[in-house]
């Protein structure tokens, strides 16, 4: 495939951030192909439409998802595009590699594929962009036979889970994301490979409240860490704070001269339930009143550490805004034990109990968040056979529309006019 | 648009080989063809009750029903659909029974 002229993307060669044109004309060298991504982009950019036909099912025997079809209305201009099928290649936990199995699948793609890639997918998956229909299965073999990997998810199933890197290197992890994620993961194959729900369904683990996964914006069930004891002050390592030993935040804002760490201003003032203060030099919480919001341990990491009875808390319902807005997840258990000794028992009762409602009563492409809005929080907790409690809500409800059932009224919705005309007359 | 020849009869399909005028151009031809690109190795009356009952779905409602409504009005479970069709509801018997291709967020 030829050369095209592209002088708009060229543009997107200048600056200092990684140009990905310059990368995708580095490819091109070796691959050809990527001549027409090229090409068919910079089309778009004078266009400015996109290119791509509308949708596209291909896939691999087995699987109803896993693979994105996409073929270019413009493919007798640029072929080397015709077919530009997506590959999402399900990434390990964390998405920590060894060069071994990058360099294996860079192989397999370079050969079968454009050598174009996302690292990563929003969800997570690795994806391997571009290739041609009667290459998909051959991909699949190898991925599956040589590298021992497999596909993540696509369609109206559980997509690929993903986590924070947790316990491998973060002191905040209240559970072990990577494990769970995993064991998830591979527990949920069937659902992950085999479109079977109404709509798509995401889960995320993040270790803590920080949430750097962003479990309670992006998944439908939100698992994030949390401790129900007390959080742990090393007084010593406060003192140390205090005098200057230690820059706040582990130096995150040591770009700009702040002035001296004042942890009455930057600490204590900032706590959102105003449950820390300072006896001399010593830091006192009162634990009972504190939220887990994260940031004094944010501020102070060598001095302040989450408890030791750890696990997470269950949240639920978030999506992008199609159809009926956008939602963050919404909480619905305030904590669970994380064990891999029982194999997240506890996780796992609680998302088969949401599937096994959800299934039934979702609507066709209506996410669970939307569904549990449908019928309203009292009868999604009823669903979900938790007891509700006030921290389920922000605040109480403002309007007086409240629905009693006919057992809890003395005397039922069963009443006779004539009585009632016996005391009132017309 | 491409055409696709089979046993002497031609059809319009899309890239993805879906009939291009849906149930309008289905037929039997149209069967056997499907059955050879869609992993198939004998069709089977299970196979006829999927085909029925998605175009019966069809017909009476002008979508693709639900997965589970599929499952429920044949009684054969997902795992059973991809015994039979190995591409899977949308790709294998949805293409087989000429209704038109599953779209959206897929």
């Amino acid at each position: 495939m030829p050369k095209h002229d592209t002088p708009l993307l060229d543009q997107l060669e200048s600056g200092p951030w990684p140009s990905f044109v310059s990368d995708l004309k580095r490819q091109a060298e070796q691959n050809p192909q990527c001549w027409d991504i090229l090409g068919q982009l910079e089309l778009s950019y004078v266009d400015k439409i996109t290119h791509w036909k509308h949708g596209g099912i291909v896939g691999v025997f087995g699987y109803g998802g896993g693979i994105v079809g996409r073929y270019s209305d413009v493919p007798k201009q640029f072929p080397g595009v015709a077919h530009f099928h997506t590959v999402r290649v399900n990434q390990p936990s964390s998405k920590f590699y060894n060069t071994k199995v990058l360099r294996q699948i860079c192989e397999i793609w370079e050969r079968r594929g454009s050598g174009m890639t996302n690292m990563h997918g929003s969800t997570g998956d690795m994806v391997l962009l571009g290739t041609f229909t009667e290459q998909l299965e051959e991909i699949f073999y190898e991925l599956t036979h040589d590298v021992g990997v497999d596909l993540g998810g696509s369609g109206g199933n559980l997509r690929t889970p993903s986590c924070c890197l947790g316990k491998a290197r973060c002191e905040w992890a209240c559970y072990d994301t990577a494990a769970a994620c995993h064991h998830i993961t591979n527990a949920y194959q069937d659902e992950l490979h085999r479109p079977a729900f109404p709509y798509k369904f995401k889960t995320k683990f993040s270790g803590c409240p920080n949430d750097c996964v962003a479990a309670i914006a992006r998944s439908d069930l939100s698992v994030i860490g949390n401790w129900r004891d007390n959080i742990r002050i090393n007084q010593a390592e406060v003192k140390g704070y205090l005098k200057g030993d230690y820059a706040p935040s582990g130096g995150a804002f040591s770009g700009r001269d702040w002035g001296k760490f004042d942890i009455q201003k930057e600490v204590i003032a900032l706590c959102p339930t105003g449950c820390m203060w300072m006896e001399g030099d010593v830091l006192k919480i009162d634990d009972a009143e504190c939220t887990h919001c994260m940031h004094c341990i944010n501020v102070m990491p060598r001095a302040l550490r989450p408890g030791v009875v750890t696990g997470a808390t269950i949240l639920m319902g978030a999506k992008a805004p199609i159809l009926d807005g956008a939602q963050m997840s919404t909480l619905v258990v305030p904590f669970i034990k994380m064990d891999m000794e029982n194999e997240f028992a506890e996780y796992k009762a609680i998302i088969e109990k949401a599937w096994d409602w959800w299934m039934e009563e979702g609507k066709n492409r209506e996410r669970i968040g939307e569904t549990a809005q449908r019928v309203g929080l009292p009868a999604f907790l009823k669903v979900m056979e938790v007891e509700p409690i006030p921290q389920h809500v922000k605040e109480p409800r403002s309007n007086p529309y409240v629905f009693w059932k006919d057992e809890e009224v003395e005397g039922g919705f069963e009443r006779s006019l004539a009585e009632f005309r016996k005391k009132h007359p017309m | 648009m491409a055409s696709i020849e089979h046993n002497g009869k031609s059809f319009e399909v899309d890239e993805d080989g879906f009939l291009a005028k849906g149930m309008t151009e289905w037929n039997e031809e149209w069967v056997d063809y499907v059955k050879s690109i869609e992993g198939i190795t004998e069709l089977t009356e299970e196979h006829r009750k999927v085909i029925d009952a998605l175009q019966e779905y069809y017909k009476k409602n002008g979508i693709a029903p639900m997965v589970r409504i599929l499952s429920k009005t044949t009684g054969f479970p997902l795992k059973r659909i991809y015994e039979l069709f190995p591409s899977g509801p949308g790709k294998g018997a949805c293409k087989m029974a000429g209704l038109p291709k599953p779209t959206g967020c897929v």
